[in-house]
Formats: C-alpha cells, sequence, structure tokens
C-alpha cells in the first residue's frame, strides 16, 4: 500500500449529500474480475452525456479544476453498496483524498485499506470550503495526516480525528492483511477453544 | 448492567483486543459472489495464501446472471462467474451454481441452507449482508480487501460499534407491511441518521412478524445508515431453522436453542440511542426522491423546500426531484409507473410473492406497464411454481424469471430504460440504479402488485380482498 503523509493540492467542491457508491461508480463498471480500469467509471453517469462525450456541466469536467487531488463532498459521502471499486476509482482517477462531514462506514473502511485518505471536516467547514474552491480554483489545500490537520484557505489549520492505529498504518503503508496474519497464534487458539465450529 | 444482543454476538468472537489496536473479531460464515470477491481470490494468489476455513466459506451467484434463458450469456458475467467456479473448486468452497438445484440471491439462499444462525457472526462482500441480522447474527457488508483477510485469516479488525434500539410497537393495519416499517424508520431517522450504529428492531411489532417480514426489515438496515440491524432470536426464528440442512440436529440441536435463547437482550441493558415508532400509526410508504430516505406515506405529498431546515436539503430535494422528473408538493398517488419490479434480496421470498400474487389475481397488468417477478431463489422459484403462483403472475401479464439480484442493481440485462418511472421492491432507489436514468419508487410488494394493476401509484388498501 503506498503511504499517504503530506497531501499538496488543489481540490474540487462536488456539492451534493449522500452521494453514494452507485453515483462513484455504476454497477456496470463493476463487470471486471480484476481491479484495473475503475478511473475511466468515476462518477460514470454524472461525467458523460448520453452521447458518452463529457458532460461540460460536471464540476470534474470544467478544465480549472484540473489536476486536483482533493475532493471535498457532503454528509455520508460513499454511502450504500459496499463495492471497494468506489475507492479504486477514486484512486485511479487520481484523487488522493476525500473531505466530507460524515461517511458511509464501508466506503471509510475500504478508503483506509487502498491508501486513500477520508477525513472527516464539520459541515461549515466544508461549505465554506466550497464556496472557495468555486470562487477560485486555483485554491491549494494541505492535509497532513501527520498532524492531523488541514489547512483552510485562510491559513487556519482545522483539526480531524482518525483512529491512531488506522494512522500509523498510512503513515507506514502498512495493509492490514499482514497484520491479522500475525495474529495466527491467537486465532487458532481461539479455534480451539470454542467446543465446535458454529458453521461445521 | 446487562448486555445488549448485540454486545453478547461481539463479546463472543473477540479474538484480541489489545491497546493501540483495533479489535480482532472471528467469522463464523463467510458468504462470497461472484461480482466482490475475484479481486480477493487473486490478492491471495499473488501473497501465496490459501483459503483458511473453506468449510465457512459458502458462495453463490445472483449479480451479474441473466434471469432469463439467454443463449449466450454476456462475456463479461461469463468471466465472473466462471473465476468464481474456478477459485471455489481451487479452495474447496461450497457453491450453489446455477446449474444445479440451489441457488439464488446470497442473502435469500444461505437463510434457506440453514447457514445463518443466530448469535453468529456472518460476513459478505456486500452491503444487505445486514438481512441475516433478522436471526439474531452479527452480520454486515465488506469490501474486497476485507473480503481477502475473511478467506486468509477467518478474521476482521472492526471498530465497535454503537448500539441503537428501534421500539417498534402496536398493531399494523392491513396492507401496511414490514416494508414499510423500514422505510417509515429511514425516512424519520434519515439515509444517514445509523451511521456508526448497530441497529436491533425491538417491540411487540417486530416480535409478531414471521421470519421473511424481518429479513425485509434487516436487509434495509445499510439504508439507515447502520451496516447492522438484529432481531432477538425466538421462538419464530427456530422453527423457520429446524430441519434445514446446515441447522444443528439432535442433541446439538436442543443445545443450540437453550445457548440462542441467552443471546436476547437483557432489560437492564442500555443502548446509545434509541429510537420509537407507533406501529399502528403506519401506512403503506413509496419513496418520491433518490436516496431510501426520501419517502412519504402513499397519501402524502412530495415534500416542498420551504418546510426543510436548511439549503443544503433544499438543494439536495430540488435536485432529486429534478432526477425524478417529480414536481413538490404533487401527491404520490397517481404518480404514473413504466415498470414493475417484484424481486430483490429485499422482498423476492415466497410470502412477498404470495402477497403479491393475492393482489395480482384475477387482475391484468396495465397496458403500458412491463412488469417482471424474479424469485429470490429456486427454492422460492419451485415453492411458488408449486402453489400456482407463477400462473397467477403471468395470467395477469408478468414476466417470470429465474432467480437473482435482476433490476435491483441492474448489472445482467434487466436494465430499465432512461427515464422510466420503476415501481420497485428493492431497496435502493439511487440515481441510474436500476438501468442509466432510471427513476425508481421504492415500495411493498403488494404496492408495486397494485401500481402494476393501476399503471400508477396506487394505495393498495382499496384493493385488498
Amino acid at each position: 500500500m503506498e503511504k499517504v503523509d503530506l497531501i499538496r493540492a488543489r481540490a474540487i467542491p462536488l456539492r451534493a449529500d449522500n452521494v453514494d457508491t452507485d453515483q462513484i461508480i455504476p454497477a456496470r463498471y463493476l463487470t471486471a474480475i480484476t481491479t484495473d480500469g475503475m478511473g475511466e467509471g468515476l462518477f460514470a453517469s454524472w461525467r458523460y452525456l448520453d452521447t458518452g462525450e463529457p458532460n461540460p456541466g460536471f464540476v470534474l469536467n470544467n478544465p480549472e479544476y484540473k489536476g486536483a487531488e482533493i475532493l471535498v463532498a457532503g454528509a455520508n459521502f460513499g454511502s450504500g453498496s459496499s463495492r471497494e471499486h468506489a475507492v479504486w476509482a477514486l484512486a485511479q482517477y487520481g484523487f488522493k483524498c476525500v473531505l466530507a462531514p460524515s461517511f458511509g462506514d464501508i466506503f471509510y473502511n475500504n478508503s483506509l485499506k487502498n491508501g486513500f485518505l477520508p477525513v472527516v471536516l464539520p459541515k461549515e467547514a466544508i461549505d465554506a470550503l466550497w464556496d472557495v474552491l468555486e470562487g477560485d480554483p486555483e485554491t491549494q489545500l494541505w492535509v497532513d495526516l501527520r498532524t492531523q490537520n488541514v489547512r483552510m484557505p485562510d491559513q487556519q489549520s482545522l483539526r480531524f480525528e482518525i483512529d491512531p492505529f488506522r494512522r500509523d498504518c498510512l503513515l507506514q503503508g502498512l495493509d492490514d492483511l499482514g497484520f491479522l496474519l500475525a495474529k495466527e497464534d491467537q486465532i487458532a487458539a481461539f479455534e480451539a477453544g470454542r467446543a465446535q465450529p458454529a458453521a461445521a | 448492567m446487562g448486555k445488549t444482543l448485540f454486545d453478547k454476538v461481539w463479546d463472543r468472537h473477540v479474538v484480541s483486543s489489545e491497546a493501540g489496536e483495533p479489535t480482532v473479531i472471528y467469522v463464523d460464515a463467510h458468504l462470497i459472489h461472484e461480482v466482490t470477491s475475484p479481486q480477493a481470490f487473486a490478492e491471495l494468489r499473488s501473497r501465496g495464501l490459501r483459503v483458511r476455513r473453506p468449510e465457512q466459506t459458502f458462495a453463490t451467484m445472483d449479480h451479474a446472471i441473466p434471469t432469463r434463458e439467454i443463449p449466450l450469456w454476456p462475456d463479461d458475467a461469463q468471466a465472473q462467474v466462471g473465476a468464481l467456479r474456478e477459485n471455489c473448486d481451487q479452495s474447496g468452497i461450497t457453491l450453489w451454481d446455477i446449474k444445479g438445484d440451489v441457488q439464488g440471491i446470497v442473502h435469500v439462499v444461505a437463510p434457506e441452507m440453514g447457514v445463518t444462525q443466530p448469535g453468529m457472526t456472518i460476513v459478505c462482500g456486500d452491503s444487505h449482508t445486514s438481512t441475516h441480522g433478522a436471526f439474531g447474527a452479527l452480520a454486515f457488508g465488506i469490501g474486497t480487501s476485507e473480503v481477502a483477510h475473511v478467506l486468509a485469516s477467518q478474521c476482521l479488525m472492526q471498530e465497535k460499534p454503537k448500539t441503537f434500539a428501534i421500539n417498534v410497537e402496536g398493531r399494523l393495519a392491513p396492507g401496511v407491511t414490514a416494508k414499510d416499517i423500514i422505510l417509515a424508520i429511514i425516512a424519520k431517522n434519515g439515509a444517514s441518521g445509523g451511521v456508526g450504529h448497530v441497529f436491533e428492531y425491538r417491540g411487540s411489532t417486530i416480535r409478531g412478524l414471521g421470519m421473511a417480514n424481518r429479513m425485509t426489515i434487516c436487509n434495509m438496515s445499510i439504508e439507515g445508515g447502520a451496516r447492522a440491524g438484529m432481531i432477538a432470536p425466538d421462538i419464530t426464528t427456530y422453527e423457520y431453522m429446524y430441519g434445514r440442512p446446515y441447522a444443528p440436529t439432535g442433541k446439538a440441536w436442543n443445545d443450540a436453542v437453550i445457548e440462542w435463547s441467552a443471546l436476547a437482550t437483557d432489560d437492564d441493558a442500555v443502548f446509545d440511542r434509541s429510537l420509537d415508532i407507533d406501529a399502528g400509526a403506519l401506512e403503506p410508504m413509496v419513496t418520491y426522491g433518490t436516496n431510501p430516505g426520501m419517502g412519504v406515506p402513499v397519501t402524502g405529498a412530495v415534500p416542498q423546500g420551504k418546510d426543510l431546515a436548511d439549503d443544503q436539503q433544499r438543494r439536495d430535494l430540488e435536485a432529486a426531484l429534478d432526477y425524478m422528473g417529480l414536481v413538490q408538493g404533487q401527491p404520490m398517488q397517481g404518480q404514473h409507473v413504466d415498470i414493475v419490479f417484484i424481486g430483490s434480496c429485499t422482498n423476492s421470498r415466497i410470502e412477498d410473492l404470495r402477497e403479491a400474487a393475492a393482489i395480482v389475481k384475477g387482475r391484468r397488468v396495465a397496458d403500458h406497464v412491463e412488469a417482471l417477478v424474479v424469485p429470490g431463489s429456486k427454492a422460492v422459484k419451485a415453492a411458488a411454481e408449486e402453489e400456482g403462483l407463477d400462473r397467477v403472475f403471468a395470467e395477469a401479464g408478468f414476466q417470470w424469471r429465474g432467480a437473482g439480484c435482476s433490476m435491483c442493481l441492474a448489472m445482467n440485462d434487466d436494465k430499465a430504460g432512461a427515464g422510466k418511472y420503476v415501481a420497485s421492491t428493492s431497496n435502493r432507489n439511487f440515481r441510474g440504479r436500476q438501468g442509466s436514468g432510471s427513476r425508481s419508487l421504492l415500495m411493498s410488494p403488494i404496492m408495486a402488485a397494485a401500481a402494476a394493476v393501476e399503471g400508477q401509484v396506487v394505495d393498495v388498501r382499496g384493493m385488498l380482498r
């Protein structure tokens, strides 16, 4: 897993609450048996017109935001389906981080397992960011995982919370599977301690 | 202080809980399907790992498969199903294959087979895994990375969620169903109201429901933001389970029932949050918007922006209505319907089909409506055919399909066209969920049956016999 540390980048305002994972990547893009090619499907229904041409009205297609690596979204981002394809799509498109007032639980978990940083900020901060980013697409944000701070355009710093263990895993690029496999003795002891396997 | 049902199940599955680390919990049953598992098996192969407990892993195919007889499957569905067969075969995992007698939507088949049992932890790479909570199991959806974790270690790293009691008391009026209970809960508590929590559905109304109805309610916990929803096991649960292929037998059954009966929340247990629902006051529900929290009683109207609390809510309402082609203040009754879909892991069990068939019997689907019934499993399909429900639906003008997820998520060829209104018994009305540009109106099976006959949203209570 790639390490996450300091993300210093421009950001895209996605002014909507409840952006579910069906919006992030529609089911018709889930037919692959690998993780490749998901970036193409990111926000497909919003990004492309029925003709397949880019929809000029959607913020990702606005050339002023080209190269942005941070997405600023509304509450309950990534709700709905468990599809990890949503995180793969965001990451493959070039995003490194999403700021939102809240996240769907499964999406939040999936993000951490892909070195993709979900940051919870107060709704007021997101509202303010939307205004600033819509006014000046050149605005740079700093998201510093080490100090757990987002430096806002007015130079104020906003602290965000993240589980310390998760933070360390992201900083060091460690994935969960290694951690779980290292628990083998405890897992075996747990299994041995049960009278009978429940599903056997 | 006493423990909740959730606490009891959680505590029994803690493998490791050390300071500064997430809790590691053990998974009793791991369900897999063709769409979210291939990348997980690839991860295991790339690390030279094997499936740790194939005998606790069960697979079926449901999401991408066609539900009608077609001579040639699309390449991608073939590839996913082929990968699942190969992965299960190589790892010694039981696969309920479409070629066999047992197959269907994973959340319909696992309970039918008796794999789903009280007190278990059950996970699947599918958010509607919450369905299995109807048996008093702790069951939730996971992503593909976590599918790999469970395949390799039979464990997951988890933050302990908080508890949320949903107390439902009172007697449902005729024509008001389990689907209306859960749609009303989500309309009241919001699509994100349960984030970070596990729901426990409690109260006399819940205790009075059969297993199919309990599964309908737990199924949509995720639509209320909760990853899991649970109901304490009781005699209704045990009657459903008894004699199913993977259920314990003999003395093991008796011992299990004693153990399961101790799982219910203690009288002095305290929940982090709670919500009360008066079941007697509920009406049939229907959604008007683009998340499952956007629902109203069928006798009601689309909300008006002026009644909402803040600007963001108004913008979201306007955007949803713009997509849906509905207007503020519009009565729900009389809303045009193009397609009726009866199916999905929410409402495709035999009880659902019986209730819908009772409305449809002797009536005709409106001329402009395309209507389909997709049973949740081969067993449901066979039972329905045994009872003659397939003929009732066919005579009324419904298509009668094979088992699968079908138009709930439109991964196969069952897609609603752009702009089409779908009266749907499924769980999600997200934009484009049932086909690019499709507009979903979520409702109960009997409400969907009524909509098929009238070609518009109607109050099914006027059509009960």
